[in-house]
């Protein structure tokens, strides 16, 4: 009986939207035609009409969408903001951009010009655009149920005092980022009071801070993007139940960057991320009870850099791979578990064959210490005389927390990391994003 | 002259080619990486690994090898000098003569692995490791013939060549230690930076590691290390004192050989 | 006891010099082949040779005795360039010794203790020594058929006995038909019959017009082979002269007797 009323009422939902498809009109926009711009069309269309933009270059100024319209462009036409203005401005409820080569939204110290901006709306889809050398790529401010997808984002920031974000979002709820592609901005990705989005298989690199920015925003998920050679790295902070997995932080070198910088985030789980080449992998401030398990950090300067104000963090199944100091921290104390992880530098034996290592492993080596206190020191790397130094600490820890320590270090590398992680595969960063993807999409599937 | 110096080379290498600790030292380098390479994992490790041997095996063995070399040559030294020839032109000959073998041996024990388990992605790493490997080899043979040319003692030349090694492998580094924390109110990379030139094994680990993929590590303590050595001129620079650092002590040595008695 | 004083008037010590000494004059610089002036060599604060003066004629063989630390060996290395005298000038064939290697084409030097590169083989060695000595002169292969080391010629040196070692170093010594043959305890480790052969051989070439320096701790052979003989002693040459002039000196029969009361009278 409920099963039949359910199936009625889709059957009316669906007619219903037949009838919007059937009676809403078509528009088609050409510099030689009856109607020659975009915001003619606008004036002429009816709620949900559908608007053709065919191939020219438009200058029309600011354009604003105040009614739910679906706007594709026709072979590429380029709208123009001439870096004398915001191009344009979305303020109703469900309007669809497709299609278009937007450029040239103007540079401003007081207003957030943006290729796009969406003001206060519901359901809003902007979806395979070409948004070029923009102060702001898309600023979504107050909006809900949108989704940015397939876009490709790109600017030629210098500084950041004047450039904007590739993907901004302001008091947003329930979007969805997907599949975009940015670079040259000052942040790729900027959330602040966003919650229950997704974010997934973007790619975000060469941007002047931050491959991806957020604060204050609780209940989103990060899936399978790539942030690669941003200025900063990527850094989330303040927020609580966040879901970080299979992304990659790669390459992100520099005095101050790093792969992922925690900052205040709690009740978050870091699963099987890659951080390949960082000269931080990840950096936990302030931050409290975080599963970070399963992931790689390979040839990272630091792989972990836990500060003493985080607690509770647990950290499993990790595999640390080549790097140069795997944990670091800046105190004796420590508050966080580390178990069966796998360690490169581990150097014990398994009698019983178990598969754990009879020796439990101290992955704070005293030289991190010693960098800690005199960074100039780092000059010693892997010097005769450190490497003595650390060998001794480790039989006699006199120095370096007694407590972190993972009691039962793997033998060997977890059998999926052949899979993903592949040192002459990485030199093409492409082709490794593609390889991590597949593998974990094999793995969820399994 | 030249020509006295090439004959002497030739002599020479037809004898130490044939020593077997020469031998011993060029399998010991083949069997060393080819063991990393089957059971380090990946080549940027193995450079890694390979590069704590070497800066521990090089000198050593280039300094004791040398010596037990010129000393136990002491009356073949004194055959060839009772011969028309310059003692400069034989001090030069036998340095090259024992150099280069070592070198080769130390580039034949590292390439052939190279050659046949990587596939080239750490081509600009191995390269440095060869080259400063090389360099090594003749800092360490020319400070052992400076050794040989000033202490006619078996004995004390033996113990200055360890005291030597001792310093420079491990000594030298824990005194940069204590000096950055005693100065460690002050900005000390350009110091340090100096003082990390004034060790030939300091400088070959620095720019072994500029050359692996951990080379943007060293980033994190600012911008001195990262613009001197990362720059094309840096790394010529410290080339250029590795090579100063055999200059020297050849130079050094030539001078005590010319002039000590026998 | 009447000492003869040294020309210079410098030794306290006694000197007997039965030489028509004539040092300081410049025309003899000529027929004297090696001439040694006030020679003087400390090895830090031990004088090892004290105003050493040695005058040796061409076609004469000199021998250079006196007991063990008395400074033949320093004097012989001094003239083969291998020390470097404090004070004091070698002349050999009227030419100042100062630095300059090319006298040493005239010399074939034998050394005490024949030790050469491990894995050369012996044939390798000889090459070496004769591409170093760029010499133009016909070789005397005369040692290599006497002590037959044809069939030691790919042998590699290091399994030499040290008594073939030795033999090898003698004909390289000889090989290049040298005017000076300089030859440290010669027969030292050869066997009675190859001790004998280079005996022969040394008096040949001195036959030949060579000149030979030599030391030698056993004093009948000095006596067989020697003309002339430099008597050492704490760094000082106490004698130098005709053997014979040295035996009637001191009263004795043989030269090891007279060698025997010198050391004594140094000894006072």
């Amino acid at each position: 009986m409920k099963k039949r009323i359910f199936k009625n009422f889709a059957i009316i939902v669906l007619l219903s939207q037949i009838s919007i498809v059937c009676f809403a009109g078509e528009l088609t926009v050409e510099p030689n035609g009856t109607i020659s711009t975009i915001e003619q069309a606008l004036t002429q269309a009816q709620p949900h009409d559908t608007i053709y933009v065919n191939k020219a270059l438009y200058r029309e100024g600011n354009i604003v969408i105040g009614l739910p319209v679906t706007l594709i462009g026709v072979d590429w036409p380029v709208i123009d903001g001439e870096n004398a203005h915001e191009v344009l401005t979305v303020t109703a409820d469900s309007v669809t951009i497709k299609g278009f080569t937007i450029r040239n939204a103007a540079i401003s110290y007081i207003e957030e010009n943006a290729a796009i901006k969406v003001k206060e709306t519901l359901g809003c889809i902007i979806d395979g655009n070409r948004l070029l050398n923009n102060f702001f790529g898309v600023y979504m401010e107050q909006s809900e149920a949108a989704t940015i997808t397939n876009n490709e984002i790109s600017s030629v920031a210098k500084r950041e005092a004047n450039s904007g974000n590739g993907i901004h979002l302001w008091y947003c709820k329930s979007i969805t980022i997907r599949n975009n592609r940015i670079s040259g901005h000052r942040d790729g990705i900027y959330f602040e009071f966003v919650e229950h989005s997704k974010i997934s298989g973007n790619i975000s690199e060469h941007n002047l801070r931050y491959g991806l920015h957020f604060m204050f925003s609780n209940h989103c998920r990060y899936t399978k993007n790539t942030f690669r050679s941003n200025g900063a790295g990527v850094a989330v902070m303040y927020t609580h139940n966040v879901e970080m997995v299979e992304n990659i932080f790669a390459q992100n070198w520099g005095s101050a960057s790093f792969g992922l910088l925690l900052k205040e985030i709690t009740d978050s789980e870091i699963r099987r991320n890659l951080f390949w080449q960082n000269t931080l992998g990840v950096y936990t401030e302030g931050s409290n009870r975080l599963q970070v398990n399963d992931n790689v950090f390979a040839q990272n300067g630091w792989a972990v850099r836990v500060m003493a104000n985080s607690m509770q963090n647990h950290f499993a199944g990790n595999q640390f791979l080549e790097n140069s100091f795997d944990v670091a921290t800046n105190s004796r104390q420590n508050f966080n578990t580390f178990e069966g992880n796998y360690w490169s530098a581990y150097r014990g034996y398994d009698l019983n064959r178990d598969g754990i290592g009879d020796v439990p492993f101290r992955p704070v080596r005293l030289f991190s210490l010693i960098v800690e206190k005199q960074s100039a020191s780092l000059i010693l790397l892997r010097s005769f005389f450190i490497d003595m130094l650390d060998l001794a600490e480790q039989m006699l820890p006199m120095l370096t927390p007694e407590t972190l320590i993972d009691r039962k270090p793997m033998m060997k590398r977890a059998k999926w990391l052949a899979e993903v992680y592949r040192p002459e595969a990485m030199l093409g960063g492409e082709d490794q994003a593609k390889t991590f993807y597949d593998r974990n999409e094999a793995v969820a599937q399994h | 002259m030249m020509n006295t110096t090439m004959k002497i080379i030739k002599y020479e290498l037809f004898d130490v080619l044939r020593n077997k600790w020469l031998i011993g030292y060029a399998l010991f380098f083949l069997l060393a990486t080819d063991t990393l390479f089957r059971f380090g994992g990946g080549g940027a490790k193995v450079v890694l690994s390979f590069m704590n041997i070497m800066l521990f095996v090089i000198p050593l063995v280039c300094l004791i090898f040398s010596l037990m070399y010129i000393y136990n040559a002491r009356e073949f030294i004194e055959l060839l000098l009772s011969q028309p020839i310059r003692r400069s032109t034989l001090f030069r000959g036998m340095y090259f003569g024992l150099s280069a073998p070592l070198a080769l041996g130390y580039l034949f024990g590292v390439g052939v692995p190279f050659l046949l388990h990587d596939n080239g992605a750490h081509l600009a790493s191995l390269i440095m490791l060869l080259l400063s490997g090389v360099l090594l080899t003749f800092v360490f043979t020319a400070l052992a013939f400076q050794i040989a040319a000033w202490q006619v003692d078996r004995a004390k030349g033996f113990g200055a060549a360890l005291l030597a090694w001792l310093v420079f492998a491990v000594l030298y580094d824990g005194a940069i230690l204590i000096i950055s924390f005693t100065f460690a109110d002050y900005p000390l990379e350009k110091p340090m930076l100096v003082l990390t030139m004034l060790n030939p094994i300091d400088l070959a680990r620095i720019l072994i590691l500029l050359k692996s993929d951990f080379a943007a590590l060293m980033g994190y303590t600012g911008a001195v290390f990262q613009h001197f050595f990362g720059s094309e001129l840096g790394v010529v620079l410290a080339l250029t004192v590795l090579a100063g650092w055999a200059i020297a002590p050849f130079w050094l040595g030539a001078r005590f050989f010319r002039k000590r008695d026998f | 006891m009447d000492f003869m004083q040294n020309g210079n008037g410098v030794l306290e010590s006694p000197v007997y010099n039965s030489n028509i000494m004539a040092a300081d004059n410049q025309s003899d610089h000529q027929t004297v082949l090696l001439r040694i002036e006030k020679l003087e060599k400390q090895f830090g604060s031990l004088p090892v040779l004290q105003s050493v003066d040695v005058t040796i004629m061409p076609g004469v063989v000199t021998a250079i005795v006196g007991p063990n630390g008395s400074g033949k060996s320093t004097l012989i290395k001094s003239i083969l360039g291998l020390v470097r005298p404090d004070r004091g000038t070698i002349w050999i064939k009227g030419q100042k010794i100062n630095g300059d290697c090319s006298y040493r084409r005239h010399i074939g030097y034998m050394p005490q203790i024949a030790r050469f590169p491990e894995n050369l083989r012996v044939r390798e060695l000889l090459y070496m020594i004769k591409d170093v000595r760029e010499s133009e002169a016909k070789l005397d292969e005369d040692l290599w058929r006497i002590f037959a080391l044809d069939k030691e010629r790919d042998k590699v040196l290091r399994t030499l006995s040290g008594g073939t070692r030795q033999k090898v170093s003698a004909a390289i010594a000889f090989m290049f038909q040298p005017e000076i043959l300089i030859l440290d305890e010669p027969t030292a480790g050869l066997d009675p019959a190859s001790s004998s052969k280079l005996k022969d051989k040394i008096l040949q070439e001195k036959a030949r017009g060579k000149t030979i320096v030599l030391t030698s701790h056993i004093m009948s052979e000095v006596e067989q082979m020697a003309d002339d003989i430099a008597f050492l002693l704490d760094g000082q040459i106490r004698f130098t002269g005709k053997i014979s002039a040295l035996k009637a000196h001191a009263g004795a029969t043989t030269l090891e007797r007279a060698m025997a009361q010198m050391m004594e009278k140094g000894a006072e």
